[in-house]
């Protein structure tokens, strides 16, 4: 009945959760390493005279000036890098200075914050795209985000898709040097090599290849405007074509036209999946990625490069995937410990307390009801430890109940009259009601703060709980001993 | 006539009786204690160790030592196999598969080649280390917050005393729960912690009444001995200390039963939290207060 109300957590409906940490750190770094370049080239033009620059252990940048006097370099970092300050300098022997860069602190902690908020974006339009009903993407802390995909059938699958970097990048292939020598690790300067996937069509085996590229990439996938799956040719291959945005499209056709007959690699987070040789200028801004897909590979890569790539890696901290089975079987379960469990305390009330034990199980019926009630007005999460804790609070309301009934017993016990002990009693539990319901809340809260998924959803219900009975268990009940001690001429309270 | 449970004019000596609940829970807790250290420290969950939980249902008879064979030469050989209902079983490992094709490789198809296809996957909870540090550090942290909120609650309703008492009741239920969940070989997890939160939570409940009974006995009868006016409060509120344990209790007791293995251990510790909260609210708080009570008159003593 309340299904479809009441919001089931992953541990019941089936699902995965995913706690993902944003490698800010690594954000920080690549940003450096393009600084890097870029103040290389700013000091060569402002004729700074340096005999080494390079980006450096942790995010900083290692420069050798070859004068020991740094006016120089202050002015350029004042006029143009002013995130950069210095960290260090030591004199070399002889002349120059050795001087170390870092990003000073308050620009470091925004450009993270920036790399969390952009991920986050990043990762919702995927999870969007990818078509899953609810999904939830909340950020946690200061790099990390959770990520609940109920229903999901092939967690794998979305957690490459969630998780993929996604760099695109257009490099072009070396073939000045000797990949040979590269490999040897003679590396040139502003090479790199990269791996590709090769597949033998034949056999079906899946290599890799290497290959020399220069490292600088002419464009990347942050110019596109779309991408999408297209079957390539009759053999039903699969490719992954792409549309430039306007300015991409005119750096597109610069690029091919200045390097027509070289060859271009597409890299993808670093692998290369092909290296064509660039026939003639290309204008219109379309290309495509060819790799051996598979269309399920294809249609996640097109939903990734449509959703941009994410600024920094994506670590899997945390995951946890509930089958639909375990689920069903959890809230049958629930609900059978929950209605006998209720069922117990009911028949214990009637039994012990006679219509009193009646007035307060009505109570404990509608507390149950408000629950449920509140729980789907705030769209809250019932989980497996959600309904344990529904049945605790039947546990614990009636914990109320007994604390008058007792005090009233008490009262008559000195004979006093039906009405005064009423009062009495009422009035002398509802401090220590309030008490306990403040201890149980305090408790609860402390492990929401704390509480991931399922544990969180004990601590909602219980809190909730605690607040219905105050007002179930002492203002309902009140309110029918009034309505039948006023009407009606009771001589003995059946207590 | 009603039904009653306790007596209303019921006298027991439980002050007179202090001696042996401070010898009983002394020796709980040591025993508590005890158990941990000799099974090497408390047996953490994936929660708090990192690793993974990989739950699989069977459609035949199957024994945890045909899937122990079956995934001989995986990465999964050391893992523990823990049976979970009927064909049901729970396979632990420390180790955390990132990668659903290493699990595929280690777990789905050997127990393919040895079972065919006659079991489901129903479960795979996987935790990287680093986030296991992390909750441990909140848990405690989310343990020793609770006990200081219940210690600031008590001592600003009450007096310091009263508060320290009722910490103290706390601590010790927290620690038998905790020596229970390890004799019983139980693995920490966080539905452990919540228990011991909530147990924190339920037990000053009692505690906060027998107090609160004490106060309003010690204005009542200000000339009468503390130990008689603490006797008299336990006993007047014995009757309401027992029911509500019995109704949570109830509750507690038909989730164990028929919550499902899922939760089972959670019920476990909560039924224990219960049973010794409610003991303690009788017998450790009040003894707290008791000594308090004591020293301020020894040192009183002591002064002239």
């Amino acid at each position: 009945m309340f299904k479809e109300k009441i919001h089931l957590g992953l541990d019941l409906q089936g699902g995965t959760h995913l706690v993902l940490e944003i490698d800010t750190d690594k954000a920080l770094e690549t940003m450096l390493e393009r600084t890097a370049n870029d103040l290389k080239e700013a000091l060569m033009d402002s004729k700074v005279r340096f005999r080494h620059l390079e980006k450096a252990q942790g995010a900083t940048i290692a420069l050798e000036l070859t004068d020991a006097d740094g006016k120089a370099l202050d002015n350029v970092l004042r006029d143009k890098f002013p995130e950069l300050e210095i960290a260090s300098t030591k004199a070399r022997e002889g002349s120059g200075q050795l001087v170390t860069l870092k990003i000073n602190d308050k620009r470091a902690v925004e450009l993270k914050k920036l790399t969390v908020e952009h991920s986050l974006e990043t990762i919702r339009n995927r999870v969007d795209q990818f078509g899953i009903a609810e999904p939830e993407i909340i950020p946690e802390g200061e790099n990390r985000i959770i990520v609940q995909l109920p229903g999901v059938k092939d967690p794998e699958r979305a957690k490459n898709l969630i998780g993929k970097t996604a760099l695109l990048e257009f490099k072009l292939v070396d073939e000045e040097h000797s990949l040979e020598d590269a490999l040897r690790g003679n590396i040139p300067e502003g090479g790199v090599i990269a791996y590709g996937l090769r597949s033998d069509k034949s056999t079906g085996e899946r290599g890799s290849a290497p290959y020399l590229l220069k490292d600088k990439a002419l464009i990347t996938g942050a110019s596109l405007e779309t991408a999408k799956v297209q079957i390539a040719d009759r053999f039903g291959d699969v490719t992954v074509s792409l549309k430039f945005n306007s300015q991409g499209a005119i750096d597109f056709e610069r690029i091919t036209g200045e390097n027509v007959r070289k060859r271009l690699a597409i890299v993808l987070d670093g692998v290369v999946h092909s290296a064509p040789v660039i026939q003639e200028r290309i204008s219109g801004g379309h290309a495509q990625i060819s790799g051996n897909f598979t269309m399920e590979e294809a249609r996640d890569l097109a939903i990734v490069l449509r959703a941009g790539a994410l600024p920094a890696p994506v670590n899997v901290l945390e995951e946890r995937t509930v089958g639909p089975s375990l689920g069903n079987d959890s809230i049958r379960q629930g609900i059978m410990a929950t209605l006998i469990g209720g069922l117990l305390v009911v028949i214990f009330m009637v039994v012990y307390y006679r219509l009193s034990g009646a007035i307060a199980d009505l109570a404990l019926t509608m507390n149950i009801f408000l629950v449920l009630a509140i729980l789907a007005a705030f769209k809250a999460t019932l989980t497996l430890p959600g309904i344990a804790g529904l049945l605790l609070t039947i546990g614990l309301a009636v914990d109320a109940n007994i604390l008058i009934f007792e005090r009233i017993r008490e009262e008559l016990r000195t004979g006093k009259t039906i009405r005064i002990a009423l009062d009495t009693g009422y009035n002398l539990a509802f401090i220590t009601i309030i008490d306990t319901h403040i201890t149980g809340i305090v408790a609860s809260m402390f492990l929401i703060i704390f509480g991931t998924g399922p544990i969180k959803g004990f601590a909602v219900t219980t809190i909730i709980g605690l607040l219905a009975s105050l007002f179930t268990a002492v203002f309902i009940t009140r309110v029918i001993f009034d309505y039948v001690t006023w009407n009606f001429n009771i001589k003995k309270l059946s207590i | 006539m009603s039904m009653q449970l306790i007596k209303p004019g019921i006298n027991l000596d439980f002050v007179g009786k202090i001696k042996y609940a401070i010898i009983f829970s002394i020796s709980l807790i040591i025993l508590s204690i005890g158990f941990v250290i000799f099974h090497g420290g408390l047996n953490p969950g994936i929660d708090f160790a990192g690793g993974s939980i990989i739950q699989i249902k069977f459609n035949k008879d199957v024994s945890a030592d045909q899937i122990r064979t079956a995934l001989r030469s995986t990465k999964l050989e050391h893992s523990t196999i823990q049976q979970f209902g009927m064909n049901e079983f729970l396979i632990r490992t420390h180790e955390s598969f990132s990668d659903q094709q290493i699990l595929a490789a280690n777990l789905e198809q050997p127990l393919t080649t040895a079972f065919s296809k006659d079991f489901e996957i129903r479960r795979v909870e996987v935790v990287g280390a680093k986030v296991g540090a992390d909750f441990k550090r909140k848990a405690i942290l989310a343990v020793i917050l609770s006990w200081a909120a219940m210690l600031i609650y008590v001592g600003f309703r009450f007096e310091f005393r009263y508060g320290l008492g009722g910490i103290l009741a706390l601590v010790h239920d927290v620690i038998i729960t905790i020596g229970a969940v390890s004799v019983m070989k139980m693995e920490f997890t966080i539905s452990i912690l919540a228990a011991l939160i909530f147990i924190i939570g339920f037990s000053i409940n009692d505690t906060i009444v027998v107090l609160d009974r004490i106060r309003e006995n010690v204005k009542l009868n200000p000339k009468q001995k503390l130990g008689d006016v603490i006797n008299m409060s336990i006993n007047q509120t014995l009757s309401r200390t027992i029911l509500t344990s019995l109704t949570v209790f109830l509750t507690v007791l038909a989730l164990y039963i028929f919550g499902g293995a899922v939760i089972r251990d959670f019920a476990f510790a909560l039924m224990v939290g219960v049973v010794i909260g409610t003991y303690s609210s009788i017998y450790i708080a009040c003894t707290i207060v008791l000594f308090f009570q004591n020293l301020q008159i020894a040192t009183i003593k002591g002064k002239k």
